[in-house]
């Protein structure tokens, strides 16, 4: 018949008599005839395994290759052979949900991992199993702290986000009914004194914070946990997931929320996904918190293993109650993440973050050589990711720099004429060189 | 699956001064992350392992062997579609072309913004509808971005009045959760027996608080809603919108589209219907459909087919906003629109009619042993309500044998477990879907499993409740991971 469907001819036949219909057709006698489709779907016929992959294989070729200086929430990390390689086990792939613990404990295992590399990197005391991407991770912590308040409704995000990020926590918030305020960025940084005054007012259910922010730049948040503490708010940081390997933890910060993308940990670009969103809290927060949770327990046996657990938060339980309506997120990247950086550790992770720094601050001097480029706001701390004004036409140059093969960043939002650049440790000298002198 | 319990973490193969990785010697000095600010740094050392490569391989390896995946074995999963996922279009979405930043300019990736828009107009026609988004990541988030599509439908002609879902109470769990995220109070509708929406509970709810009801068709039970037309109409005349939850599309594929059933909105789970990967949970994919006249109020970004044939990205000022960071799970995408190029029109139609050939095929032949609370033709799944009484499932005995305990030792014959204890309509639900990806020869193995778990239900039901025994791990104590949470290496 088809390649994927086993029944034979005879199969059909045994199985219609068993059930006591004449034909295939027949298993559809209640459905109105008014509600069936009368011809055939206007879609193309069948294809063979040649034809399909020659199809495909020249949409890739279409999609023409540039060397890649842009990151603004996608990061071009090297992915060690072996992670690519385990998630092609099909064992992991092709199954399902962990419901079943007894045969699921290669998922929860990998999980359970996952959840204490993304805690610990975070400084947090547990994460839970995956969000869909850092902008929805962003916009659930967002309405943590709206759960977590009670009778508060308004949230802060620093201006300073990732434009992505803001707009999915609006989209959130504007339908969950939450007040949003941004507060506003003076000189690349988030305005600690507007933040101060806001929390100040007593209403403020939660600050969102974004490190580094979008602009590439190390913000300082000394003080603010103790400042939203003191005001019954919580204080949540998104964070680039490979920075926490060397930056300031959101726990360290003070935080009660740390969330974001951890795309940054061995997962390729893609063109946008799949990624996963990482949400870690405080085990106080622990209802609050959305999304499932591997937990460890014992068997009959007393042996130590893997289950999802904390499930009375959830919607097959709590339905309209539940703390989100997350179910199918992004589970199967945690196997990505977690034999990531089992293979890295934390010499590996450092070593990805000094070579990015150099190349980053490399390129960064170099551009500023030229004398056609400036810093968008002065000599700030960054690590892999800066923002710079362009003298003269920013969006032409980086047109005419794709058409030699370069991505040269993202045009900064809100910045016209400023580029955000991105260099990573997959970036040779040669490459950043060839970069500069086609400037 | 090997039936040697793996049990180690990889925190627990660590060992100082192991590496797993190679980069490049620097060739750029002078610059090193000791320059910034030493708030700014990170204070403690990380939990991380140190392990080398064969040991890691090993660890994964031996942790898969302990899993069950759907190339392992059958899932009879109810709701959820667990067909085989072919591996052609995992081949295909991990051409290195496809691995693009997203913010690379539209002109240099017009070969992934055609799959966007092939998969796009093709689900359309399937479904009946005007236009897709492909940006929601899973089937909730569809829901919700649905959802959001309604109330905004409603805002945008200036009707703030409408704050109300209804929903069936055979509904999904999601759907529910869903509608309270979208900011909107939940209405539950009763179910005849048949397990189909009682209308005259629905006519009562409606009126102009009402944004709109949300119905899968076939239900939760597997029964088409013959009532449809009736209840859209209804909905329609007091202004709402009809949502179609996809999650149980697959029985309709080319028979009977949503858009014609009269739904204005609805999502489609590609890792259901359209063979992706499931990833033991996730990425999955929600593509949400709407009919003609809401295409507008579709998330941004939005892929544009342009009058020259080339492919373009927009942001429509009326949309909702944006609910993703970029183009979702692209690579899940890319799987889907191999499956459909594969499938074409001759096979699309007929995955359906299989998948329900199955589910009766496996109804008829074990209602002798499991009560079957609704009889006649299911789509392409159905519940039963627990073991017969004289096959030990009598609710009234305290004694009796659960659906829980024969799910657990299906786990021992080599087949995962039914969906079960949902839908909530019956005490012991037990709801089966085969899919059309499964043979009758493995259908009849499942059925004389079943059979042979309701005798030992009957003849040895210690056995049964105590079950799994031949699993690499035995049953596990939840009470216990809730009392004493552990969440991370660190707690244990």
């Amino acid at each position: 018949m088809y390649k994927y469907f086993p029944h034979t001819s005879d199969d059909i036949q045994q199985m219609l008599g068993v059930i006591g219909v004449q034909s295939l057709d027949e298993l559809y006698a209640e459905i109105p005839e008014e509600l069936k489709l009368k011809r055939e779907l206007d879609i193309p016929s069948e294809k063979s395994e040649v034809e399909v992959r020659r199809i495909i294989g020249d949409l890739a070729a279409q999609n023409k290759p540039l060397l890649c200086f842009a990151g603004s929430g996608s990061y071009d990390h090297y992915t060690p052979s072996v992670v690519p390689f385990l998630a092609s086990r099909s064992e992991f792939s092709t199954s399902y949900t962990p419901y079943q613990a007894e045969i699921s404990q290669g998922t929860l295992q990998y999980i359970f991992e996952y959840q204490t590399m993304m805690a610990d990197l975070t400084g947090m005391d547990l994460s839970n199993a995956s969000m869909y991407d850092g902008s929805t991770a962003t916009a659930e912590a967002m309405l943590m702290c709206v759960a977590n308040a009670k009778k508060r409704n308004k949230v802060l995000i620093s201006a300073t986000s990732n434009p992505q990020v803001l707009r999915v926590v609006e989209t959130y918030a504007k339908y969950h009914n939450v007040e949003l305020v941004k507060v506003p960025a003076a000189d690349g940084v988030m305005d600690k004194a507007e933040a101060k005054a806001l929390i100040e007012n007593d209403d403020v259910a939660g600050l969102i914070v974004s490190q580094p922010n979008y602009y590439g730049i190390i913000e300082d948040f000394s003080g603010l946990a103790d400042l939203c503490h003191a005001h019954k708010a919580l204080f949540a940081v998104n964070s680039v997931a490979s920075a926490l390997g060397v930056l300031r933890t959101p726990g360290e910060w003070g935080a009660d929320i740390a969330c974001g993308d951890a795309q940054s940990l061995g997962i390729p670009m893609n063109y946008g996904g799949p990624y996963i969103g990482y949400l870690c809290t405080k085990n106080e927060l622990v209802r609050k918190m959305p999304g499932r949770l591997v937990g460890a327990t014992t068997d009959a046996e007393g042996r130590r293993a893997f289950v999802l657990t904390m499930q009375a938060r959830e919607q097959h339980i709590r339905r309209e109650k539940a703390t989100s309506n997350i179910c199918t997120a992004q589970g199967f990247m945690c196997l990505f993440v977690a034999s990531y950086l089992s293979l890295m550790g934390e010499k590996g992770l450092r070593e990805v973050n000094e070579q990015s720094y150099a190349g980053a601050h490399y390129l960064h001097e170099a551009l500023l050589k030229t004398g056609r480029f400036e810093d968008a706001f002065g000599p700030k701390p960054f690590l892999c990711e800066f923002t710079v004004r362009v003298k003269g036409d920013a969006a032409e140059l980086r047109k005419a720099l794709a058409e030699k093969g370069f991505l040269l960043g993202v045009e900064t939002e809100g910045m016209p004429g400023c580029l955000t650049i991105a260099v990573t440790e997959m970036r040779s000298k040669q490459e950043i060189d060839s970069l500069i002198s086609n400037i | 699956m090997n039936n040697v319990y793996y049990g180690r973490l990889v925190f627990e193969l660590s060992k100082p001064g192991r590496v797993g990785y190679s980069l490049p010697k620097s060739e750029i000095s002078g610059y090193c992350i000791s320059e910034l600010p030493e708030g700014l740094k990170r204070q403690s050392k990380t939990i991380l392992p140190e392990c080398d490569e064969l040991t890691v391989v090993r660890h994964y390896t031996n942790m898969s062997n302990n899993n069950f995946g759907v190339d392992t074995g059958f899932y009879p999963l109810g709701s959820c579609t667990m067909k085989y996922n072919p591996k052609l279009n995992e081949e295909l979405c991990a051409l290195p072309g496809f691995n693009r930043h997203p913010s690379t300019p539209v002109e240099y990736v017009q070969g992934s913004l055609k799959v966007y828009d092939e998969v796009q107009r093709t689900l359309a026609e399937i479904s009946g509808l005007s236009r897709f988004t492909l940006n929601p990541y899973a089937g909730a988030h569809g829901e919700l971005t649905g959802l959001m599509v309604i109330k905004a439908y409603h805002l945008q002609r200036g009707d703030v009045a409408r704050t109300k879902i209804i929903v069936p109470n055979s509904a999904h769990g999601t759907n529910p959760a869903s509608a309270a995220v979208a900011g909107f109070k939940v209405v539950e509708v009763k179910s005849l027996p048949d397990g189909t929406v009682d209308v005259e509970d629905l006519k009562p709810l409606l009126g102009p608080d009402v944004a709109g009801m949300m119905m899968t068709n076939p239900n939760t039970l597997g029964i088409f809603e013959r009532n449809i037309p009736v209840i859209a109409r209804l909905v329609h005349d007091c202004g709402g919108l009809m949502y179609y939850d996809g999650a149980n599309l697959n029985p309709m594929l080319g028979v009977c589209r949503p858009g014609d059933m009269g739904f204005d909105v609805m999502h489609i789970n590609l890792h259901k219907t359209f063979s992706t990967p499931h990833g033991g949970g996730g990425p999955g994919s929600g593509p949400v459909g709407v009919r003609k006249g809401l295409e507008h109020l579709l998330p941004n970004p939005q892929v544009e087919k342009k009058a020259d044939g080339t492919y373009d990205l927009h942001c429509d000022a009326q949309s909702l906003g944006c609910i993703s960071s970029f183009l979702s799970n692209f690579t899940v995408i890319i799987r889907a629109y191999a499956y459909l190029l594969s499938m074409g029109k001759e096979n699309i139609p007929m995955a359906g009619k299989l998948s329900v050939l199955n589910a009766n095929y496996i109804k008829e032949c074990l209602k002798s042993h499991f009560e079957l609370p609704i009889e006649g033709l299911c789509k392409h799944e159905f519940v039963f309500d627990g073991l017969r009484p004289e096959y030990g499932g009598d609710h009234h005995d305290p004694a009796h044998v659960t659906t829980l305990d024969v799910a657990k030792r299906l786990l021992d014959y080599g087949f995962h477990a039914p969906t079960i204890y949902f839908p909530l309509l019956f005490h012991e639900a037990l709801m089966i879907e085969p899919t059309e990806t499964e043979s009758k020869d493995t259908l009849d193995d499942f059925i004389a499993v079943m059979k042979r778990i309701a005798e030992e239900a009957r003849d040895n039901s210690e056995m049964v409740r105590t079950a799994p025994h031949n699993t690499p791990i035995r049953r596990l104590d939840d009470v216990k991971a809730v009392k004493e949470p552990k969440f991370t290496f660190k707690n244990l």
